[in-house]
C-alpha cells in the first residue's frame, strides 16, 4: 500500500475538497495503483542529479516599474457569486 | 463546393480570387455545425447570430477555440461546472493575435475538465464522438478540437498540449496537430493545468495550415515571462523545401510490446516513405523513456494543484449554496464542481507536494526530468529530428478507460516526453487500421524547430494521400 | 538578558520578528496597477492580482532592485541565484490560493541589525530577506466578510530576525533601528497605521541556562512599536505564569488585543500549515550582476549607525545628541546643513530638540514639512549671538517665521524684536520693577540670592524679553547692593 485512506482525507484537506466516503475509498484504491506504477523511479539513482523545473534557459524577465490602467471595477465584480457594492463578500471566515 | 471541407490555405486562395466570400465560408461551418455537432458534440459553446455579427464585420478565416482559452466576454469553462458561467474580462494573447488579423470567433470547443484526459470523457458536457466511430473516444484533451477539423465542421482551431493534448487527439481523429516549443506561443489567458508543460497548439487539416497558424499566434509576448523573444519564420515557405539528406533518429523505445500491430505496420511504412523521400532513418534509444508517464503524473499533477487551488467560489464560477462559513465554502465548491479525474489529480498532485513526501515523489520526478531532457539534448546532437507513433493504439471505446486511471495514463506515454523536454512535436495521419480508424504519426524536432518538423511532416503529406481523406459522418 | 523571576525560579526570553515591509514602487509587484493607498474597493485590480484563470506574473524590475537595496543595508548576502516559490493556502483575501513568495533560493540571507541596549551593541541577525506578493483586504462584518483586492499584489518584503532578543524592550530597539534604516534608504512609507510596515513575533521562554528552546507562540496583530512591546510582556507574563502553575504552552497563533492589553488564542480550525512550497513555474530565475549591485550599494545612503558616530567625532555631540540627530534622515540632513552654514552643532542640536521639535509634533510634521528655512533658522541663531535678539524672543521669533516664512531679519525689524542694550532705558524698567516689588528686594538683601532671578524675569516681562539679560543683571545687582 503506497497510500491509504487518512492520507487521502488529509490531501483532500489540504487541496479543500470534500469527498463523501464512497470517494474516498474509490480514490485510494486508485491512487495506490498510480503510485505504485509511479514507483519505478525508484530505479533511478538520482544523487547527482539536479532538478529540472522548467526547460527554459532564461533569466532575469522583467517589466519596468510603470502603471497601467486596471481593470474597470464593473469589469472586476461581474462575475461575482456575491458582492456587496464593489467588494466581494463571502461568509464567515472564523468558525 | 463544400467551402467547409476546404483547407484556409485554400480558402484564402479563393478570397483573393474574389470568388467566395468570408460569409460564405461561416455559413457553409454553421451548416456543417447543424448537421454534424448534434452527434459529435465537439463543440460547447456557439452563438450563430454572434458569429454571423462577427463575419459581417470582419474580413478573416473563422477559427474554433479550445475552452480553456480565455476569451473576453465569452464562456470560458475548461468544461467544468466549476467555472460554470465564467466570462473572463480580458483575451487572450492568442486571441488578441487572432483578432488582428481579423480572424472570426467561432465558439468554444469540448475538452476533458480542465484538459485532464486522453479522451474528452471527463468533459462535463459530456463526452466529443470520434467522427471516424462515433462509438470511439476522439482523443483528448483537444478532443473537441480535433473532431471539428476533422468533421469539417472547423476550417482550423486552437488546442493545447500539456502532455499530448493536440498531438494525441489529432492523431485519433486524422489531422494534422502541433504542440510549438515551450515558449514559442504565449501561454498569457491559457487557463494552466501545469504551467511548465502547457503550450497553445494548432490543429489543422494540413500541415500548411499549421504553418501559417503557428505564425500568426507565435511571438514574444510581455505578459508572459515564460514567453522567448526571438524572431518567428515564416514557416509556411520554409517547409516547402525538401528533405533530402535530414537525419531521423528512429527510437526503439516507442515500438513497444503491447502496442497496437497496425499501428506499428502505419509508422514503419511512413518511416520507409520518409526515406524514400531523401531522409536517413537511424535507429536510436532514449533510454528514459520508460520513466516519462511517471515523472509527468507527478509534476504536471502537483503544478496542476496549484494552479487549481484559485476555483474557491470568491471570484467567479460555482459557488456552493449549501455552505456554511468559508472553508465550508471552499470544500463543498470544489467538492461539488470538479469531476473526479480533477478530484483525484489535484490530491495525487498535493500529495506529491505535502510535507514528507516532496523529496521522495515531487523532486525526484524533477530530477528524472532531467534525464529525460538530456536524452533528447544528446540525440538532436546527431539527428534533426525523431519519427515515433503518436499513440500506441487507435481511438479506443467510450468507456473503456474511464474506471482505470493508470490506464488512460499510458495512452500518452509517446506525447508526454515532448512536454517534459520542452521541444515542439506534430502529428500527423499516415495511415488507416482495417476499421478505418487513423493512426497517427510523431515528428519531434528540436527546441524552436518548428520548421522542420513541419517541413517533414509537408513533404511526407505531399507525397502520400492520408490527409485528404475524410470521414463518413 | 532579561530575566523574570517567579517563585524560586527565573526564566529569559527568546524573542523573534517578522517584519512586512510595502515596498515604494508605482505599480505592483507583478503587474501594472496602481499601488496608492485609499482608491475605491476593487478599482486597482487586473487579472493577474486579482489570480483570474490564465493570467501570469511578470516582476517589477525596481520591486526585486529596492528588495535588494533593503537587503544590503542590513549586510545580508544576495543569492547568486534567486528563485520565487509558491506558498499554497487557502484564504478568501489570497485570490490564486497561493501566494508567489521565496522559499528554496530567497534573495539574501545572513544580515544582522546592530541595536543599543543601556549603551551597549547587540546585534541582532537577520535570517533573511525575501520579496513576496501581498494579499487583498478583509472587512469583517456581522455575519460575513467582504474582500477589496487593491492591495493584492503589492510589493511585500519578508525581514525575518533570528530568535536572538531577549526582551521586548530589545525587540522594540530592533524595530526602531529596522525602521530608521528603511527610512533612510527610502524604499517604503514604513507607516504601521496604513499598514505599510507590519510586524509578528514569536516568543517561547525557558528557565535560565537551558539549552532548547521552549514552546514558542507566534503574536499578530500589534499596531504599533509600543504595541509589539506589550504584547511581549503580557505573552511573557502569560507563559511564566502557564509554566509556574504546571501548565503546557501550546503553539499557537495568538492575536493582541491592545484595548485590552491582552494577546488571544485564534482557536480557529487551524489546518496543519502544509503550504507545499515549489518554484514558481511562471516566472523564470533571476541574479543580480555585479555591476547592478555596486550601483544600488551607491544609492545607499550614511546610515544611521555610523552617521552617528561621525557626528560624536566631528560635530563633538553627545551620544545622546548624536543618536536623535540621526533617528531621522530628515533632521540629520537638517542639522548637517545648518551646520554648513552656522558652525555651532551644539547649539543646533539644542534647538532641534528643543523648540522646532516640540513645533513638529505639535504639528504633526516633518522637519521638511515644516518648511523652516536653514538660512532662517541659522539667521536668527547669528542674531541672538550678536546681541540683536534675546533667546526669549528668538523662542517666539521662530513660530513667527515658520508660520510666516518670513526671514528673521524682516520680523525683528517689522515687530521691533532688538533686544534692549541701552543702559537709561534698562534702569527705567529696573526702578520702577524695584519700587513695586517691595517684598522681593528685601528678601534679596535678606541674604536670597535666588530672589535677583525673580526680579529679573519681571524685569523682562516688562521690557517683553527683550532688555539684554546680561545687562539687567549686571544693573540689577548694582542698585540693590
Amino acid at each position: 500500500m503506497s497510500i491509504n485512506k487518512d492520507t487521502v482525507k488529509y490531501t483532500a484537506a489540504l487541496g479543500r475538497i470534500e469527498l463523501s466516503e464512497k470517494e474516498i475509498e474509490h480514490f485510494t484504491g486508485q491512487l495506490d495503483k498510480i503510485l505504485d506504477y509511479v514507483h519505478k523511479l525508484k530505479k533511478v539513482d538520482v544523487s547527482k542529479l539536479a532538478p529540472t523545473s522548467h526547460v527554459l534557459e532564461m533569466k532575469n524577465v522583467y517589466r519596468d516599474d510603470k502603471v497601467k490602467p486596471s481593470l474597470p471595477v464593473d469589469e472586476v465584480m461581474k462575475n461575482a457569486p456575491a458582492r456587496e457594492r464593489n467588494l466581494f463578500k463571502v461568509g464567515k471566515i472564523i468558525e | 463546393m463544400e467551402l467547409n471541407r476546404l483547407s484556409a490555405h485554400e480558402l484564402m486562395g479563393l478570397l483573393d480570387k474574389g470568388d467566395i466570400s468570408h460569409v460564405d465560408i461561416c455559413n457553409s461551418i454553421i451548416d456543417s455545425i447543424d448537421k454534424k455537432d448534434k452527434s459529435l458534440n465537439a463543440i460547447v459553446n456557439f452563438d450563430k447570430g454572434k458569429v454571423l455579427e462577427r463575419a459581417n464585420a470582419q474580413k478573416g478565416l473563422p477559427v474554433f477555440i479550445k475552452d480553456n482559452i480565455c476569451v473576453k466576454d465569452e464562456l470560458t469553462t475548461c468544461s467544468s461546472n466549476i467555472l460554470k458561467g465564467f466570462r473572463p474580462p480580458y483575451n487572450a494573447t492568442v486571441i488578441e493575435k487572432l483578432l488582428n488579423r481579423n480572424a472570426i470567433l467561432m465558439g468554444k470547443t469540448n475538452m476533458d475538465e480542465f484538459a485532464f484526459g486522453s479522451s474528452t470523457e471527463t468533459s462535463c458536457y459530456g463526452t466529443t464522438k470520434n467522427p471516424w466511430d462515433l462509438e470511439r473516444i476522439p482523443g483528448g484533451s483537444s478532443g473537441g478540437s480535433a473532431a471539428c477539423v476533422a468533421a469539417d465542421e472547423a476550417i482550423w482551431a486552437l488546442g493545447s498540449d500539456t502532455g499530448g493534448s493536440v498531438r494525441q487527439p489529432a492523431g485519433l481523429c486524422g489531422v494534422v496537430g502541433l504542440k510549438p516549443t515551450y515558449g514559442r506561443v504565449s501561454r498569457y489567458g491559457l487557463i494552466a493545468f501545469a504551467s511548465s508543460l502547457d503550450q497553445i497548439g494548432t490543429l489543422t487539416k494540413d500541415t500548411e495550415d499549421a504553418a501559417i497558424l503557428l505564425k500568426i499566434i507565435s511571438g514574444h509576448d510581455p505578459m508572459d515571462s515564460t514567453s522567448v523573444d526571438r524572431p518567428v519564420p515564416d514557416y509556411a515557405k520554409l517547409i516547402k523545401k525538401d528533405i533530402k539528406g535530414l537525419k531521423l533518429g528512429i527510437p526503439k523505445e516507442y515500438f513497444i510490446e503491447g502496442m497496437d500491430k497496425e499501428v506499428k505496420q502505419s509508422v514503419l511504412d511512413a518511416i520507409k516513405k520518409l526515406e524514400s523521400l531523401g531522409a536517413a532513418c537511424e535507429n536510436i534509444s532514449l533510454p528514459h523513456t520508460e520513466y516519462a508517464v511517471a515523472v509527468y503524473y507527478l509534476v504536471a499533477t502537483a503544478e496542476a494543484s496549484s494552479n487549481l487551488a484559485r476555483f474557491d467560489g470568491v471570484q467567479y464560477g460555482l459557488r456552493s449554496s449549501q455552505a456554511k462559513g468559508v472553508i465550508d465554502m471552499h470544500k463543498k465548491t470544489r467538492g461539488e464542481g470538479f469531476g473526479d479525474e480533477a478530484k483525484r489529480r489535484i490530491i495525487l498532485g498535493a500529495f506529491a507536494l505535502s510535507s514528507g513526501y516532496y523529496d521522495a515523489y515531487y523532486l525526484r520526478a524533477l530530477k528524472v526530468r532531467t534525464l529525460i531532457k538530456k536524452d533528447f539534448e544528446d540525440a538532436f546532437k546527431k539527428y534533426d529530428a525523431i519519427i515515433t507513433p503518436t499513440s500506441p493504439t487507435p481511438a479506443f471505446k467510450i468507456g473503456e478507460k474511464t474506471e482505470d486511471p493508470l490506464t488512460m495514463y499510458l495512452c500518452d506515454i509517446f506525447t508526454i516526453s515532448a512536454n517534459l523536454a520542452g521541444i515542439p512535436g506534430v502529428s500527423m495521419p499516415c495511415g488507416f487500421t482495417k476499421s478505418n480508424l487513423p493512426v497517427g504519426l510523431q515528428i519531434l524536432g528540436k527546441a524552436f524547430d518548428e520548421e522542420t518538423i513541419l517541413r517533414i511532416a509537408y513533404n511526407y503529406e505531399q507525397g502520400t494521400e492520408w490527409s485528404k481523406r475524410k470521414p463518413g459522418i | 538578558m532579561e530575566q523574570e523571576e517567579a517563585g524560586d525560579m527565573t526564566y529569559e526570553t527568546v524573542i523573534g520578528l517578522e517584519v512586512h515591509l510595502q515596498l515604494k514602487t508605482k505599480s505592483k509587484v507583478f503587474c501594472g496597477c496602481s499601488t496608492n493607498f485609499g482608491a475605491e474597493p476593487n478599482t486597482q485590480v487586473c487579472p493577474v492580482c486579482l489570480g483570474f484563470p490564465g493570467s501570469l506574473p511578470v516582476l517589477n524590475r525596481d520591486a526585486l532592485q529596492l528588495a535588494a537595496k533593503v537587503a544590503i543595508a542590513l549586510d545580508c548576502k544576495i543569492a547568486p541565484k534567486i528563485r520565487f516559490d509558491r506558498k499554497n493556502y487557502f484564504y478568501p483575501d489570497l485570490p490564486k490560493a497561493y501566494q508567489i513568495s521565496q522559499f528554496g533560493h530567497p534573495l539574501s540571507h545572513h544580515g544582522y541589525l546592530p541595536i543599543f541596549i543601556d549603551g551597549k551593541e547587540k546585534r541582532i541577525n537577520i535570517t533573511r530577506v525575501h520579496l513576496e506578493e501581498d494579499t487583498g483586504k478583509l472587512f469583517h462584518e456581522k455575519d460575513h466578510s467582504l474582500i477589496d483586492f487593491n492591495r493584492s499584489g503589492t510589493p511585500l518584503l519578508e525581514i525575518v530576525s533570528e530568535p536572538d532578543m531577549s526582551s521586548p524592550d530589545e525587540a522594540h530597539a530592533y524595530l526602531t533601528a529596522l525602521k530608521s534604516i528603511l527610512e533612510y534608504i527610502d524604499v517604503s512609507d514604513c507607516s504601521m497605521e496604513e499598514g505599510s510596515l507590519r510586524c509578528d513575533a514569536n516568543i517561547s521562554i525557558r528557565k535560565q541556562g537551558a539549552k532548547e528552546l521552549g514552546t514558542k507562540t507566534e503574536i499578530k496583530n500589534m499596531n504599533s512599536f509600543k504595541a509589539v512591546r506589550a504584547a511581549l510582556q503580557y505573552e511573557i507574563d502569560r507563559q511564566v505564569d502557564m509554566l509556574e502553575s504546571g501548565q503546557r504552552i501550546v503553539q499557537e497563533t495568538r492575536l493582541y488585543d491592545a484595548a485590552k492589553d491582552i494577546t488571544e488564542s485564534m482557536r480557529s480550525k487551524e489546518e496543519a500549515h502544509d503550504y507545499r512550497y515549489f518554484p514558481e513555474p511562471d516566472l523564470v530565475p533571476f541574479d543580480f550582476e555585479k555591476k547592478l549591485l555596486e550601483e544600488i550599494k551607491k544609492q545607499i545612503p550614511e546610515l544611521p549607525e555610523p552617521r552617528k558616530n561621525r557626528f560624536i567625532k566631528d560635530y563633538k555631540l553627545s551620544d545622546y545628541d548624536a543618536a536623535i540627530m540621526v533617528s531621522e534622515k530628515g533632521i540629520a540632513d537638517y542639522f548637517e546643513e545648518c551646520v554648513k552654514a552656522y558652525n555651532k552643532p551644539k547649539i543646533i542640536a539644542n534647538w532641534l530638540m528643543g523648540d522646532v521639535s516640540a513645533y513638529m509634533k505639535e504639528q504633526g510634521l516633518t522637519i521638511n514639512e515644516l518648511g523652516l528655512k536653514v538660512e532662517h533658522l541659522t539667521g536668527m541663531l547669528r542674531m541672538i549671538d550678536a546681541a540683536t535678539i534675546t533667546g526669549k524672543v528668538a523662542k517666539t521669533l521662530l513660530n513667527n517665521i515658520i508660520k510666516t516664512g518670513t526671514s528673521p531679519e524682516a520680523l525683528v525689524k517689522e515687530k521691533g524684536l532688538e533686544q534692549i542694550s541701552d543702559t537709561g532705558e534698562i534702569e527705567k524698567a529696573i526702578d520702577s520693577v524695584i519700587l513695586e516689588n517691595q517684598k522681593m528686594v528685601s528678601d534679596f538683601k535678606g541674604g536670597r540670592d535666588n530672589a535677583i532671578m525673580a526680579l529679573m524675569g519681571k524685569v523682562m516681562a516688562k521690557t517683553k524679553g527683550k532688555a539684554n539679560p546680561k545687562k539687567v543683571n549686571e544693573i540689577l545687582r548694582r542698585k540693590l547692593t
